[in-house]
């Protein structure tokens, strides 16, 4: 590989992730037999590749709309419990008899818009900081959740829902599908109108932005209502792959593994730049890991503990202080 | 207006609004306003109240702190199974557990000062963390059954005719008396309130901001782990799910208490007030019997919310008077 190619490879932030990524299928390649086999049973693919997809859909649906706001610089923490108020909303709807599926996506997709503009209202125009206006709807949601389905889990027995979650076309899964195409929707939608460019400039120096004529505050307004577009289709993917809204439980801790895949993805958290690329690779690394953990046989409510370690890890690489440090060293060994 | 009342003006506001809400409340509830009512109002609250006072300190500063509920709950576990499980007498156990607390909030503190990371960020990451060390340590509840303990828990009171646990709402007057002379009678309480309204002024008077800031996390991971502690007291068992959504009943009781969450402006005093307040809300929505629990959260947030938008007003109120 020439000079040149290292430095633009070493440039892309996508690259980390894709390394990680590299890296655990290689600790997988190891310890499980299994993990890259993909077999067909009555016609679909199964496997555990298949899997990571399949379950870490509304975690890459999330991290898709927190890239968008951490891009402004600001913060969605309600997305988990958004999540959980639109799978409440879309299960008792069901419950009490619905069974039009445009009617029910409707609804879903309108109260997730609904809470992200409550959101990008306290912030862009009442000036509320991000984080205590999300974190509001964060733990509010969790009260209106249990509201709507009088506290119980709700069991989704329409078909056609459920087959958003665990579905297949031509074999392959639906959910994974819906996210890629979402994914391509969206940044063919940014980067070919002005729309992304005006995000980054939102986020990169909001009162020059505003001098120079963008109306940045609908810009916030916009990104967290697309958040709560996204939080609605993680929270449809969700419910309908298991059949069941579980309004204290759905969408829980997943606010922290969408932030992370934002950062480790390379979109910096004080805004400026996104890159979905690798949000993306980012989001199915992280999915992988929990998996591979829960292999290694870490149960499944201990797992926010070594995440929360490498998130942090992560996070004081990229610092200014730690590269000073390392700069340090290296010219020191190099004399 | 004269400065000293502008300057008390959040608190007052926040007086009234609570002395309205408890009489309101007693004329509609038969029996509100009773000696138990008004006690409880300190004692069932007291873990609240202890967290609170850390996370006044921390928004001092104009930091936060997201974790708090979290920590409470690994204390309030990791207590109740060393004293029931390993065998280890309450007393080290509690130190150590509150230490644990210290330790944790000074290792945030460290990460967001010196390797300049958001606080939200490392303290969520922290929240994950706590959480994540609560649920290896046990996952179902530890009822502690230690003697000490027991004595401990069983502290009674008699209060016009009734009988109340006090040891709660004690450990709570200890705890923000000792946050409000910190907060007022200090030179690590006024270099607070100095970097909240101003980091890089504090940095350029010669202020010791980034040992004051860790400080500050320091004495909220403590208040937090003494928090869960407290409520260990109160239920007599360690449950690892404790704290769930406490950070937010926190930080909503500081706000109401008249703290600018940007920090710089604020007092220990509206903090008490606004543990009674949330503490009140509590008390009506559990005599209301019709009102689902679920509630209580929704209200605590709408609170929040009321009040950070009454402060915006104010405050511009105060900045064109001034200009």
């Amino acid at each position: 590989m020439s000079k040149s190619t290292s430095w633009s490879w070493r440039k892309s932030p996508a690259i980390w992730p894709l390394v990680g990524l590299v890296l655990l299928g290689l600790i997988n390649l190891v310890y499980s037999k299994n993990f890259f086999s993909i077999t067909q049973r009555d016609g679909h693919y199964v496997g555990t590749i298949i899997d990571i997809l399949k379950n870490g859909s509304p975690g890459l649906i999330l991290s898709l709309g927190m890239t968008l706001v951490i891009a402004t610089g600001g913060i969605d923490l309600s997305v988990g419990s958004v999540m959980a108020i639109v799978g409440a909303a879309a299960a008792t709807m069901m419950a009490h008899g619905t069974t039009s599926l445009p009617l029910v996506l409707a609804v879903s997709l309108g109260v997730g818009a609904l809470c992200g503009l409550v959101n990008g209202v306290l912030i862009s125009w009442l000036r509320i900081q991000p984080i205590v206006a999300t974190l509001i709807l964060m733990v509010a949601g969790r009260g209106i959740a249990p509201l709507i389905t009088d506290g119980n889990q709700v069991l989704i027995k329409l078909d056609s829902y459920n087959y958003f979650g665990s579905g297949f076309i031509l074999g392959l899964p639906v959910a994974p599908l819906v996210v890629i195409v979402l994914y391509l929707v969206v940044w063919l939608w940014l980067r070919r109108s002005a729309t992304g460019l005006f995000i980054e400039a939102a986020g990169d120096n909001e009162t020059a932005s505003r001098f120079a004529g963008l109306a940045t505050a609908r810009i916030k307004c916009l990104v967290y209502i697309v958040c709560g577009l996204c939080a609605a289709v993680a929270g449809i993917l969700a419910t309908s792959s298991i059949g069941n809204s579980d309004p204290m439980n759905d969408g829980q801790y997943m606010e922290l593994d969408a932030i992370f895949a934002v950062v480790v993805g390379g979109t910096a958290l004080n805004g400026g730049r996104f890159n979905f690329l690798g949000t993306f690779l980012a989001a199915l690394m992280l999915k992988t890991l929990t998996i591979t953990m829960y292999f290694v046989g870490v149960r499944p409510e201990v797992a926010p503990v070594p995440k929360a370690v490498l998130i942090i890890v992560v996070c004081l690489m990229q610092s200014e202080t730690t590269r000073r440090w390392l700069g340090r060293l290296g010219r020191r060994a190099q004399a | 207006m004269n400065t000293l009342l502008r300057n008390r003006l959040p608190q007052l506001t926040t007086a009234v609004i609570f002395l309205l809400l408890f009489a309101a409340a007693s004329l509609r509830y038969d029996y509100f306003f009773s000696t138990r009512n008004v006690s409880s109002l300190f004692i069932s609250n007291g873990s609240l109240g202890v967290i609170a006072v850390g996370m006044t300190l921390v928004i001092f500063a104009g930091g936060i702190d997201l974790s708090v509920g979290a920590v409470a709950g690994f204390a309030n576990i990791f207590v109740a199974t060393m004293v029931q499980a390993h065998g280890w007498h309450p007393i080290p156990a509690i130190f150590v557990g509150v230490a644990i607390g210290v330790a944790f909030g000074a290792s945030m503190g460290t990460m967001i000062h010196y390797f300049k990371q958001p606080a939200f960020l490392v303290t969520l990451a922290g929240m994950f963390f706590a959480r994540g060390c609560a649920f290896w340590i046990s996952e179902s509840s530890v009822t502690v059954k230690h003697p000490f303990f027991l004595y401990l828990t069983d502290i009674k009171a008699e209060l016009g005719g009734t009988i109340v646990h006090p040891l709660p709402a004690i450990i709570f007057f200890i705890v923000i008396g000792a946050g409000y002379l910190i907060a007022q009678f200090t030179r690590f309480g006024r270099n607070l309130l100095a970097i909240g309204g101003n980091e890089q002024s504090a940095l350029l008077m010669g202020l010791p901001v980034g040992a004051t800031k860790i400080t500050a996390y320091a004495i909220c991971g403590g208040t937090a782990a003494l928090g869960g502690l407290v409520n260990t007291f109160i239920t007599g068992s360690g449950n690892c799910t404790y704290g769930t959504g406490l950070e937010l009943d926190a930080i909503a009781t500081v706000v109401i208490g008249g703290t600018l969450l940007t920090g710089g402006r604020g007092h220990m005093f509206g903090t008490l007030l606004g543990v009674l307040i949330v503490g009140t809300i509590q008390l009506i929505i559990a005599f209301d019997g019709t009102l689902n629990a679920a509630w209580t959260r929704i209200i605590t947030g709408m609170l929040l919310l009321v009040f950070i938008l009454l402060q915006r007003l104010l405050l511009r109120a105060t900045q064109k008077r001034v200009a």
